[in-house]
């Protein structure tokens, strides 16, 4: 066992918050109110290989290790976390999946624009009555000699607005496929935007497919093997949801434990105050056991080890870490907290999001209990 | 003992469930994206008398007592926190301090337009410094003649945008500090040296106004002192009690919303085949959410009751207080967590409800002072003095 980073993760570690506090957290505030990611930040971002985070160098990516990944993402959802889930779906739920499965051509085609962020890449899975339910999915995949006809409804699809290419998910003979589909695809039309409460400035979109057409040779994987890839993206961006459910909370605690060294009640400043030391010390105490959850689920991931339970675990810890602490520093700076040219209202509002996208923890825990009663030869139906 | 309702104010409830349904329940979402205070509303709360409902008929107010205003505040609490936060702001804490402390020309002059919704009401006691720890007010208040020259300002003064009658506390002998040396001051919005100097943006409640308030050389006539010079802190803590009161009972209304949001959500989503009441982990949320509920619904109630019998009540209107905004909080994460990605766009109330739910626990005295209070009363009957 060995719990110390390794020189290059130190540096990384550095390296991402630096960008996080210089690039990202001074627009943060405006990225909420404007409900959009200006270009330049993503550009930024890929300027310095984050958009290919994990790719090799071939691609033009990073080639960072999960760790390290994990620690970008955390870094970037500290300043901003709208940013982080924009890189993390692009990264973790797209051009992982292509490098994982698929062929030189689809690689070479899709990987070094993505790298470069001039492919943003969505993530489109979900359906009006497939929520957290895969074996649901109406969205329907024909073949018709060398091409593929989709048609069907997508919604929550991540990155919609923004992206240049799409993962759909839909029903073949063999099962579930999965198509990668070029924004502007003819019968790709891009929809409704949902108005979330927080992560304002990731665009989840309605997207619907009417008789769009791509080529036969933009089958991700095998057919009938969809569904396989959707649930090992889902691992991986549970992986990197817990990890911006990290930054968050960790960031959450900056901000908050300054100001109570800040602000004067009672002669004192309000740090002197049990109370204000109880939530501080809970919420540091709750970041700490997530912070070590989530590395070793990402250490795991590059083992390749299957993860999915750890990356649930890390998940579902996350989300309520991530709830929980900012809803304790909320308080901390009381009427402060909740106004909107103070940073915590976001960071409150943004936090809510990870008990549901990427699957609610409801979903996550009937996964952990199958494993645990799988052991036992008990089958668990959701 | 009897928990039932008296017919008078079984039908008051059916009336304010019929005004919020129809009035108030299809512009809440408005009032919320434009940042909206519903004047209108306002208006014709007044002029049903709803905004005198717990004020002596004497003063146009409807004399239903503080049952009746928890009512009242249950069932906006229910449609609008918005709503119920003007309204809460007006009666509950700006005109209350005139209804237990005003002299009758006073009543006749504040109280009587305020009930009857003519004039609207803020209360002024919140300063940047001075938040949790009231007593360290600033603004000053120095006698001259037969006026008081008030100099300062508040801050997160709901209702201060756009009320006429603020009751403000100043010091008017710093020497003695909060006890002696502060006193309540009726003062108007349009009197020269009263200025608005900023509106805050927040998180939610966003039908509502909070304002920054100035004074510079604010002439107040001394027969608009309230109560006793140096007895103002004591005035205002009584109107705080009964504030904590009924801000418990627009919690209760915040949570049985989200329950029945919940339980009909429930009965149609499917997921897995299956409609999602027939999922245990959501049995589990409305099951736990309902006993909330029911507990919050006694305790409001209670109180409520003690308050109209007479009976001190201090300590467990910080309780209705503080459990009611706990209670709401959890019932609304529950019920987006049962709807899912619905629960956490604008498309829906919740996303509303959760965002102005997280209010309560911070005003009208944080949770900490309200476990400060009932601490206090606890440990003072065992002989121990407690400092915040």
């Amino acid at each position: 066992m060995d719990f110390a980073l390794s020189e290059e993760q130190r540096m990384f570690r550095d390296m991402f918050r630096d960008f996080a506090a210089k690039e990202i957290a001074p627009h943060a505030e405006e990225i909420d109110h404007e409900e959009s990611l200006p270009l330049d930040v993503l550009q930024k971002a890929a300027s310095q290989g984050f958009l290919g985070a994990t790719l090799p160098e071939a691609y033009l990516g990073a080639e960072l290790d999960g760790v390290s990944y994990a620690m970008l993402v955390e870094a970037l959802a500290g300043a901003c976390m709208s940013v982080a889930v924009t890189v993390a779906t692009h990264v973790s739920l797209v051009a992982m999946s292509i490098l994982e499965r698929g062929s030189d051509q689809q690689k070479e085609e899709w990987l070094t624009p993505m790298a470069g962020g001039e492919a943003i890449g969505a993530f489109a899975l979900t359906e009006p009555d497939a929520g957290s339910d895969g074996a649901a999915l109406q969205t329907r995949a024909a073949i018709a000699g060398d091409e593929v006809v989709l048609d069907g409804v997508k919604t929550w699809v991540g990155n919609g607005a923004t992206a240049g290419l799409f993962l759909v998910f839909a029903q073949e003979p063999e099962g579930v496929g999965a198509f990668l589909v070029p924004a502007g695809a003819p019968g790709l039309t891009v929809g409704y935007r949902e108005p979330t409460l927080g992560l304002r400035s990731v665009s989840f979109n309605t997207v619907y497919l009417e008789g769009c057409r791509v080529p036969l040779a933009n089958r991700l994987g095998e057919p009938g093997q969809g569904w396989t890839l959707a649930r090992r993206a889902q691992d991986r961006m549970a992986i990197a949801l817990a990890a911006a459910g990290l930054g968050v909370a960790g960031d959450a605690i900056e901000v908050a434990a300054q100001f109570a060294t800040e602000r004067v009640q009672f002669g004192v400043p309000i740090a002197q105050k049990q109370a204000i030391q109880g939530y501080v010390a809970e919420a540091f105490a709750e970041v700490e056991a997530l912070r070590f959850l989530v590395y070793r689920a990402a250490w795991l991931a590059d083992q390749g080890a299957d993860c999915s339970v750890d990356a649930a675990v890390a998940k579902v810890f996350a989300a309520r870490v991530a709830r929980r602490v900012t809803d304790y520093m909320v308080q901390v700076m009381g009427g402060y907290g909740y106004m909107e040219d103070y940073p915590m209202a976001r960071k409150y509002r943004d936090a809510r999001a990870l008990g549901i996208i990427g699957g609610p923890t409801e979903l996550h825990l009937v996964r952990i209990a199958q494993r645990i009663f799988a052991e036992r030869d008990v089958e668990i139906v959701p | 003992m009897d928990f039932t309702f008296s017919p008078e104010h079984v039908a008051l409830r059916r009336m304010i469930r019929e005004f919020a349904e129809n009035e108030v329940a299809p512009i809440a979402a408005e009032l919320d994206r434009e940042h909206k205070v519903p004047y209108d509303v306002m208006r014709k709360l007044g002029e049903i008398g709803l905004l005198g409902v717990c004020f002596p008929q004497q003063y146009g107010g409807m004399g239903a007592g503080e049952t009746g205003y928890c009512i009242l505040m249950e069932e906006l609490g229910r449609i609008c926190t918005s709503t119920a936060t003007n309204v809460g702001a007006h009666i509950g804490i700006g005109a209350m301090v005139v209804h237990l402390d005003g002299t009758p020309e006073q009543k006749e002059k504040y109280l009587t337009p305020l009930a009857r919704g003519e004039k609207i009401a803020a209360f002024g006691l919140t300063e940047a410094n001075a938040g949790s720890d009231a007593a360290s007010i600033r603004t000053r208040a120095v006698r001259e003649g037969d006026s008081w020259i008030l100099d300062g300002g508040k801050v997160f003064i709901t209702n201060g945008g756009y009320a006429d009658v603020i009751t403000v506390m100043a010091v008017t002998d710093p020497a003695l500090g909060a006890r002696g040396g502060v006193t309540a001051f009726i003062v108007e919005s349009g009197w020269d040296g009263f200025s608005v100097a900023r509106e805050e943006d927040k998180m939610g409640i966003r039908g509502t106004s909070t304002a920054e308030l100035v004074f510079e050389e604010l002439r107040v006539p001394h027969e608009n002192v309230l109560g006793k010079v140096g007895e103002g802190f004591i005035s205002f803590m009584k109107s705080l009690d009964m504030g904590r009161l009924t801000l418990g009972a627009a919690c209760l209304g915040g949570a049985q919303a989200a329950l029945e949001w919940s339980v009909r959500w429930a009965k149609t989503r499917r997921q897995f085949g299956a409609e999602l009441a027939h999922k245990q982990s959501v049995q589990w949320m409305i099951a736990n959410l309902a006993t909330e509920v029911e507990a919050l619904r006694s305790l409001v109630y209670r109180v409520a009751w003690l308050v109209d019998t007479g009976e001190p009540f201090t300590q467990l209107a910080a309780m209705c207080k503080m459990y009611g905004s706990e209670v709401a909080s959890r019932a609304i994460d529950a019920a987006l967590q049962i709807h899912g990605g619905l629960g956490y766009t604008r498309d829906f109330p919740i996303d509303r409800a959760f965002r102005d739910a997280r209010i309560a626990e911070i005003f009208e005295g944080t949770n900490e002072i309200q476990r400060i209070v009932i601490a206090t009363n606890i440990f003072r009957e065992h002989g121990v003095r407690i400092r915040p």
